[in-house]
């Protein structure tokens, strides 16, 4: 039974485009993955069945901590090789020789974030590569690729444009679809047709976008947090945009920002470093070098509290509170990365799950993050509650924060946090796919190339003073933004 | 972002890509060196009838372990729907030996992550941990099967908990209500007819009893699977199997529901009016699945049908429907050949700006009609192939995709090596195979439209 995932994927494409993007954004694809590191978890210690277990100090009645703690660690280690090609892009490489398969990942400072007057356009050049390429056309293109059994993906966020590509590593596979994937980065073709369909695909996602009062809020949260900032511009586009861009419009966007020197490269699979190292050279050399992305301004946070409301026909308000976050690469970031794990992001021990979920039933999901961009990226809290229940949530959410936000957390729940980040490092590496997102972002966003390994030290190293500091600079409990979404006139009732 | 929430409704599985062995042809990429899925996998059975199924995986550290019950939304019956999914929920709210909130504190105390899901055809539960945390997965599953207790004061809270879900996922929006509708209208006879999440008015009236009830029925060692996919040892697994699950004594299973769906008798009609912005189109066509098809055969000409017509940007409807013709915004097909019961082969679409619903379904049934008469091209069974068998070798990057598949077929009675299989049946089938299939099934008898008409918001 597949039905509802396949009909749900093909009718709602339309949607994702635009929602994906919210989502997306919102998770920050491959940035907000929580690295953890550090617990080196070995074989598994084989239990013996006769051997009585004491019960332990801590009053667990589990047999199996004993074993557990017993374990003994294995080391596990991600082995990044990095250089720059002659035009100045960076590269990240992982070789990993399990499975016979390959990704390539390129990442360019091309996302909406350089949309200028054009809200859309980022979005549309980036699902206008796979069109029309060197000499292919979209049908030659889509059977190429799946005639070899690889897949070819593009994805546009606010700071980034990424062209992805999979495909089996045997060079009777590999060879050709990389050909074509050269073209598809460095010569699309823009061709009217196309430009045509998608334009519509996409007006036709913004009428998608005003039956769902969660899109609606987001989009209203993103636009009112950033009045002067692009991460203001919806990615998806206006209607009024949308009729506006040209062929030639893409054409710029795509020669200003497809270039070397605004590219990162990321590759993991089973192929050598030299094979790796003439992939780039490919790349490199059929873009022009170019400049690199000019650097984001700040964005300023909000004056005084603000609230917009959103009236929507639905059963559920759509909460979403916030304010102006952190940049990649804020001194602070381990600080409010553990915290938030405490506050809102660590799932059923959170304390928002906890008093809004487990407690009070007043929600199916609640959920606080921290979204570090480019340039500061929001702080946000959301949660979605039936309509007269609107005002009972919005109290006991912006208690829980005023509350984190004061006394930060317990000495319990810090070393909770911290081991559950700690000992779940190895899963956030554990597949290619994981490690192709860590290289993109490490990458794109600068951070050192030890950024894994020192991972456990940076977060060993939080204490709840830090957490409460971290969260009294950022977290402006009086100036926050809400935007509501849902029925105001059965609130209450 | 509800994605992100937890013990969620699984949407049902993603994609059909059904086997972990590599087809000769292809065998070739894969080095000599390198042991294939199907090797690496080890199955047990404990003496009260559990099931355990071991992938060893040694890439990285870490594994995950999965209990699936074969129960879900579609066992039920009429003023209980929902309950399997409800009964989810509750399983997490305490033992004697393990309080109602440790669960998921000491999965989160030692590295892990954990969720459950629910399903037309079963119930799953899951942790995803450093692979030397297996005996705490264990463990913990082993009692909850049998020692849950779901007091009323927590039963009370979760059920608004998951109303709350139901609104979120379902009455707030539009294509989630007509797909209800659509499937209600659909699967006439079978437990399919019921949304998995449930009806409001059952979920208003469900008390803690019912799940109990329901507990007490289905959850046993003999109807549960257990898969661990990841760096550990299968004889080691089997062992900490024995230790936990093992003393758990076999239950009187009840009968399963046949899920068989009656003749349509002609074809079926429905129009979902509520407030929308886009006109949708469903059609479904009401067809056997594995365990129902006379002749197994229909079943791989039916996947090699859906991939014809939606096997990717190179298909018959990206290519016809929406680049060439340009009928179709969006538009898709597929089947889900791998259930308990019945199934269907369905299309949706939504039309293209100046093209109506109307227009959208006969752009479908020519291309029904277009394979029904003409033989499909054997390049196009060939990159349908491709990417089913590349599809297998990239699913082995993620240990979750792995267990998902391999608990996904035992779930609903079947072997996981029959996943395995599915290369070669498929690239048995023929272009007449695929053209009698069309013929045989896709025809009005069988036939549900819904149509979603979107009213002002």
């Amino acid at each position: 039974m597949s039905e509802q995932s396949k009909i749900s994927r093909k009718t709602l494409s339309i949607m994702i485009l635009v929602v994906s993007l919210f989502i997306v954004v919102l998770y920050n694809l491959p940035g907000s993955i929580k690295p953890g590191d550090g617990a080196e978890p070995g074989p598994i210690v084989t239990p013996i069945l006769s051997e009585p277990l004491k019960e332990r100090a801590d009053g667990s009645k589990l047999t199996s901590l004993e074993l557990i703690e017993q374990a003994e660690s294995k080391p596990y280690k991600v082995r990044i090789e990095s250089w720059n090609t002659p035009n100045g892009a960076k590269v990240l490489f992982v070789r990993a020789q399990e499975i016979p398969m390959l990704d390539v990942r390129v990442v360019f400072d091309a996302g909406a974030a350089r949309d200028g007057e054009l809200p859309g356009l980022a979005q549309l050049t980036s699902a206008m590569l796979t069109e029309g390429a060197g000499i292919a056309d979209v049908d030659a293109i889509a059977r190429h690729f799946e005639g070899l059994g690889a897949n070819i993906d593009t994805g546009s966020y606010r700071d980034m444009a990424i062209v992805s590509l999979r495909t089996l590593s045997d060079a009777q596979y590999r060879d050709p679809a990389l050909t074509l994937f050269y073209d598809v980065v460095a010569q699309p073709t823009f061709p009217a047709s196309s430009l045509e369909r998608l334009r519509q695909q996409m007006l036709l996602g913004l009428q998608q976008e005003k039956q769902s009062p969660g899109a609606l809020a987001q989009k209203a949260f993103f636009q009112g947090l950033y009045p002067d900032l692009p991460y203001g511009i919806p990615p998806n586009g206006t209607e009024d945009s949308l009729t506006r861009i040209s062929a030639d419009d893409l054409r710029r966007f795509h020669e200003q920002h497809y270039v070397a020197a605004n590219m990162v490269i990321a590759m993991i699979g089973d192929i050598e470093r030299t094979q790796a190292e003439l992939i780039a050279l490919q790349l490199d050399s059929q873009l022009p070098k170019g400049r690199a992305a000019p650097t984001l301004e700040s964005a300023q946070p909000l004056a005084e509290a603000r609230e917009e409301h959103l009236e929507f026909p639905s059963s559920q308000t759509h909460i979403m509170v916030g304010g102006i976050g952190v940049k990649r690469g804020d001194p602070d970031w381990f600080a409010l990365s553990v915290g938030n794990e405490i506050l809102g992001a660590g799932g059923f021990s959170s304390r928002l799950t906890q008093i809004i979920r487990q407690d009070n039933g007043l929600a199916y999901s609640v959920y606080s993050h921290f979204i570090p961009m480019a340039s500061e990226g929001p702080f946000l809290i959301n949660l979605q509650t039936r309509n007269d229940q609107t005002q009972q949530a919005l109290t006991l959410l912006n208690q829980t924060l005023q509350d984190f936000v004061e006394n930060g957390p317990t000495e319990e729940e810090l070393e909770a946090a911290k081991r559950h980040i700690l000992g779940s490092f190895p899963l956030q590496t554990a597949s290619n796919s994981n490690i192709v997102d860590y290289l993109g972002m490490i990458g794109f966003y600068q951070l050192p190339l030890n950024y894994l390994d020192t991972y456990i030290r940076n977060i060993e190293q939080v204490d709840a003073n830090a957490i409460r500091q971290a969260f009294q600079r950022v977290v402006q409990t009086k100036a926050l933004f809400t935007v509501t979404a849902g029925q105001q006139a059965t609130a209450g009732e | 972002m509800a994605n992100v929430a937890s013990r969620y409704l699984l949407p049902l599985g993603l994609a059909l890509c059904l086997a972990p062995a590599l087809n000769s042809a292809w065998a070739a990429n894969d080095s000599a060196a390198r042991p294939s899925a199907a090797e690496r996998t080890f199955t047990h059975t404990l003496d009260n009838g559990m099931k355990i199924i071991v992938r060893e995986d040694h890439r990285a550290p870490v594994m995950v372990s999965q209990v699936w019950y074969r129960v879900g939304s579609s066992y039920e019956h009429a003023g209980v729907t929902g309950v399997s999914h409800v009964l989810e929920h509750l399983m997490f709210k305490g033992t004697d030996k393990v309080p109602d909130g440790e669960f998921s504190k000491l999965i989160a105390r030692y590295g892990g992550s954990e969720n459950a899901f629910t399903s037309y055809d079963y119930t799953g539960y899951y942790q995803l941990m450093s692979a030397t945390n297996l005996p705490l997965s264990i463990e913990l599953e082993a009692d909850r099967m049998q020692n849950a207790i779901m007091p009323d004061t927590a039963f009370t809270k979760e059920i608004e908990v998951v109303k709350e879900e139901r609104r979120l996922r379902t009455d707030d929006k539009p294509n989630s209500v007509a797909y209800e509708r659509f499937m209600a209208a659909a699967y006439l006879s079978s437990g399919y007819h019921n949304p998995v999440i449930g009806w409001m008015h059952d979920l208003d009236n469900m008390t803690a009893q019912d799940a109990r009830s329901w507990y007490k029925k289905w959850y046993m060692p003999n109807n549960a699977i257990l898969v661990v996919v990841g760096d550990v040892k299968a004889p080691e697994v089997f062992e900490l199997a024995a230790r936990y699950f093992g003393p758990i004594p076999r239950g009187e299973l009840p009968k399963r529901p046949l899920n068989r769906e009656v003749p349509g008798n002609g074809e079926r009609r429905i129009e979902v009016a509520i407030p929308a912005k886009i006109p949708t189109l469903y059609v479904g066509y009401n067809v056997p699945g594995i365990n129902t098809a006379a002749d197994e055969t229909d079943v791989y000409a039916l996947r090699m049908l859906a991939g014809v017509l939606d096997g990717g940007y190179s298909a018959r409807i990206e290519t016809h429907m929406v680049r060439n013709q340009g009928i179709a915004a969006s538009a898709g097909a597929g089947y889900g050949g791998f259930s308990l019961g019945d199934t269907l082969f369905y299309f949706s679409g939504v039309p293209a700006e100046g093209y109506s619903i109307e227009q959208l379904e006969l752009a479908f049934n020519d291309q029904i009609e277009t394979l029904q008469t003409e033989l499909a091209d054997p390049e196009e069974l060939e990159r349908v192939k491709a990417q089913i068998i590349s599809g297998i070798i990239y699913q082995q990057d993620s240990i979750s995709s792995q267990a998902n598949q391999i608990g996904r077929m035992e779930a609903i009675g079947r072997s996981w090596q029959e996943a395995d299989a599915m290369v070669e049946k498929l690239s048995a089938i023929t272009p007449e195979q695929v053209q009698a299939a069309a013929r045989k099934y896709l025809v009005a008898n069988n036939k549900t439209v819904a149509v979603l008409n979107p009213q002002p918001l």
